[in-house]
């Protein structure tokens, strides 16, 4: 069938869609973890009761995690309108209000996508999409993943369409002045992949796309493969059309099911109407694309280490050259990209690189897709263009940080960034300018820290994790990040001395120096930057045994202010693990130093009025016992 | 031949001679069995004509591969950095202390296996654990004993 036949035949089945009335529920795995099966039961249980067909369809995720359960109704000719944190009992006012009559329910709505003279917020106009530019994640939420007519209905397609009627080269100059770089975290100029792949002299050629997201707190690659595996999917055929290729392979997470169903059904249609397999489209070329399941290790997103993997070997990256353009997947010349990588192209090749050329900074073209999570009032995932400052993301789009508390630092990049502080909450989020911050853009995970989060501590968890991370094939990267570990818990634990600081600087470098890959250069990142730019916070732990955000377990107590306590609850008493607390009906309760393993269940259920546990560092401040049994608990300090 | 090893040799029988299916091989033999029984590794070995170390060096260097059995409720508590900065950790030893087991052990009586995980993606409702497949958002060490409740009364009914 050509193009065109199927095009049509796709958007006269959406334009049905559309002019009905309908139902959308979110359905990632962020909104099928807030509830969303039990709200489709809801619905499906309401609309049968009164015996009315409306479909509901389950749709990705449009960002806005903190909202899920997410629920969008469309009526023809009335307000579309999404609704936010929706629970199974909302079901059936729903039903009744919206579908079977003219009540919008909008007190409850997070918003309209049509201006409303009533004064429900405009969705793109809140804050969050007035900043935002979507240009991968556009069809996210919005379209049946599961239904690839709902993709070429939304201009998918088009560009491989437009591709096969150009020639390998140029395509491979297109994306090479489009000036689009790899989203998998280095940055590398993806046209120059292109090139070298297309160039070298071989018969069989692989396309790869790296969807092993391994960086703990970004999720951006399941969403989009959750929510519009097309446009990957698609990406990917291009590639394989302009460095002649036959073959690819997606590599994916064991951990992300969802992601990996959605994948092979999207491959199956996609196969199915001929935009994939032999003969495309009447080209003449053809294309196949696999999947392969990682079995978890973060060292595969390395280039060489998933390709190992992928040959069915132990994940370890190897000495480059030979670069994987010239000998990738078993041996043969390979092209390897991140999936928001390949989710660039259709948007590129399709609307021709003048649009992509005009978004972004000088050196880094387009958007930049992040996850945002931690103190932040509204999570998810969100998709800038690429020069946004960090402050319009933090307080703009992130809704600023939960509580009305301080925003201390973000860190940007999983394990291999860096934490950025508020000094330089104006700097331009970009490639370059987070390189020279100390950070990278990594993967594009955010994570947002408050006041009472310890910049040690973090340091230290993301030590943990690499070093439980490292293949153990360079010896710098094996042992250097343990040493690194061992330190930073000493800091922790209130046994380094100054000294260790200049170590920790020492031999950062030398891990850095020392290790093969992407994992062990960028380990220490996160101890450098906080060292950098909370080395007070380094001392204080150090010098006087404090952790000022109180958060490193053998440097605080927990305490009850005697003035705070109401007597007559035992809140405390009754959850404490190791019977720690004492004190009697109508007494003051009293925290046994010695026993108390700092669990935090008494700070968690001691009621808010009253709010009597705080937790106090260093140690040695602890107020004296007033009855003088126990004498003043100084454990540790 | 038991039923166990008609079924190992059908996941064989269908990868043999693939060098690069080796990992498909073992998460296939893993969702089988719930691990990865000793006695599999020389049959996966032979069927691909590599040696066994070649076959235990990747079993023990993925995550994802257990050689132990796992208890009939699973716990995976995530230690993400986001379920970290909110405490996950805390959470973890509520776990191995209302358990009595050590993460990555399974309680003697087969109930209870407990595992720490780098991130499940679900990262605006930190800190979370998952007990089976269901997910159990913003944890808290007083919440744990709470959820544990329901699956302690089905093990005691098993019993």
């Amino acid at each position: 069938m050509r193009f065109e036949e199927i095009k049509k035949r796709a958007e006269s089945q959406w334009g049905v869609f559309s002019h009905n009335p309908h139902i959308l529920v979110g359905t990632a795995t962020c909104g099928k973890a807030a509830g969303a099966l039990d709200v489709i039961e809801a619905f499906k249980n309401e609309l049968s009761r009164r015996d009315i067909r409306v479909p509901i369809i389950q749709v990705g995720c449009i960002g806005l995690c903190y909202a899920e359960p997410l629920v969008i109704i469309s009526k023809p000719d009335s307000l579309r309108i999404a609704y936010h944190n929706v629970t199974p009992d909302l079901a059936s006012r729903l039903v009744e209000g919206y579908i079977v009559g003219d009540d919008p329910c909008l007190e409850i709505a997070l918003g309209t996508f049509e201006t409303d003279e009533r004064g429900t917020p405009y969705i793109p106009e809140l804050p969050r999409f007035e900043h935002e530019l979507r240009l991968i994640l556009g069809r996210c939420g919005y379209i049946d993943p599961e239904n690839i007519h709902d993709y070429i209905a939304n201009r998918g397609y088009s560009a491989l369409a437009r591709a096969l009627g150009m020639s390998p080269e140029q395509i491979v100059e297109e994306i090479k002045r489009s000036g689009l770089r790899g989203r998998g975290g280095a940055g590398f100029y993806a046209g120059e992949k292109w090139d070298q792949c297309r160039r070298a002299p071989a018969k069989r050629k692989y396309v790869i796309c790296n969807a092993d997201e391994g960086d703990p707190g970004a999720f951006m690659d399941r969403v989009i493969l959750e929510s519009d595996p097309q446009e990957v999917i698609e990406g990917m055929i291009i590639a394989g059309y302009a460095i002649g290729a036959e073959r690819g392979y997606i590599y994916v997470r064991a951990e992300y099911p969802l992601a990996i169903e959605r994948i092979r059904n999207a491959l199956r249609q996609a196969e199915e109407i001929g935009l994939l397999g032999e003969d495309i489209l009447g080209s003449g070329f053809h294309f196949h694309i696999g999947i392969t399941e990682g079995a978890g290790a973060f060292v595969s997103g390395e280039a060489t280490a998933l390709v190992a993997a992928m040959e069915g070997k132990r994940s370890e990256p190897r000495v480059r050259p030979p670069r994987l353009a010239e000998a990738g997947l078993w041996g043969c010349p390979t092209l390897l990209n991140n999936v928001k990588t390949f989710a660039y192209v259709p948007f590129i090749i399709g609307n021709g690189i003048d649009q992509f050329l005009s978004i972004g900074t000088e050196h880094s073209k387009g958007t930049a897709v992040f996850t945002l999570a931690g103190k932040i009032q509204y999570p998810g995932l969100t998709e800038v263009p690429m020069g946004t400052t960090l402050r319009k993301v933090v307080y703009d789009i992130a809704g600023g940080m939960r509580n009305q508390k301080k925003f201390k630092a973000v860190q940007i990049g999983g394990p291999s960034g860096g934490c950025i502080p508020e000094t330089l909450l104006d700097l331009p989020i970009d490639f370059d300018s987070l390189h020279e911050a100390g950070s990278m853009m990594g993967s594009g995970g955010m994570i947002f820290m408050d006041e009472e989060d310890c910049a040690v501590d973090t340091a230290r968890f993301f030590l943990d994790f690499t070093t439980k991370e490292s293949c153990g094939k360079c010896t710098m990267c094996r042992m250097g990040t343990l040493q690194l570990l061992s330190i930073l818990e000493d800091i922790c634990t209130g046994k380094a001395k100054i000294e260790d600081m200049e170590l920790l600087q020492e031999l950062s470098q030398d891990v850095k120096m020392g290790s093969l890959c992407g994992l062990g250069r960028s380990a220490p990142n996160p101890v450098l930057t906080t060292m950098r730019y909370f080395g007070d916070e380094y001392r204080a732990h150090i010098l006087e045994k404090r952790c000022p955000a109180l958060v490193c377990k053998d440097l605080i107590a927990y305490y009850i202010l005697r003035e705070k306590c109401d007597r007559a609850c035992e809140h405390c008493i009754l959850v404490c693990p190791t019977e720690a607390i004492k004190g009697g009906k109508g007494e003051i309760k009293v925290i046994n130093q010695e026993k108390c393993s700092k669990c935090g269940t008494c700070l968690e259920v001691c009621p808010p009025e009253y709010h009597a546990v705080v937790k106090i560092s260093p140690i040695s401040k602890l107020p004296p016992d007033p009855k003088g049994e126990e004498g003043p608990a100084q454990g540790g300090g | 031949m038991t039923e166990k090893e008609e079924q190992l040799s059908h996941i064989l029988e269908r990868h043999r001679g693939e060098r690069n299916g080796l990992i498909p091989i073992l998460l296939e033999i893993q969702r089988e069995f719930g691990y990865l029984p000793k006695e599999a590794m020389p049959r996966v070995a032979e069927s691909l004509g590599i040696k066994p170390v070649e076959v235990w060096g990747v079993a023990t260097f993925f995550n994802q591969f257990r050689l132990t059995p796992l208890g009939r409720n699973h716990i995976k508590v995530c230690m993400g950095t986001a379920c970290h900065l909110a405490g996950g950790r805390l959470v973890l030893e509520a776990l191995e202390r209302e358990l009595n087991i050590k993460v990555g052990e399974t309680s003697p009586d087969g109930h209870f296996s407990l595992e720490r995980v780098a991130c499940i993606g679900c990262c605006m409702l930190a800190p979370v654990a998952v007990i089976k497949d269901k997910i159990y958002p913003k944890m808290s060490s007083f919440k744990v004993e709470e959820a544990l409740i329901p699956y302690r009364q089905e093990s005691k009914a098993e019993d």
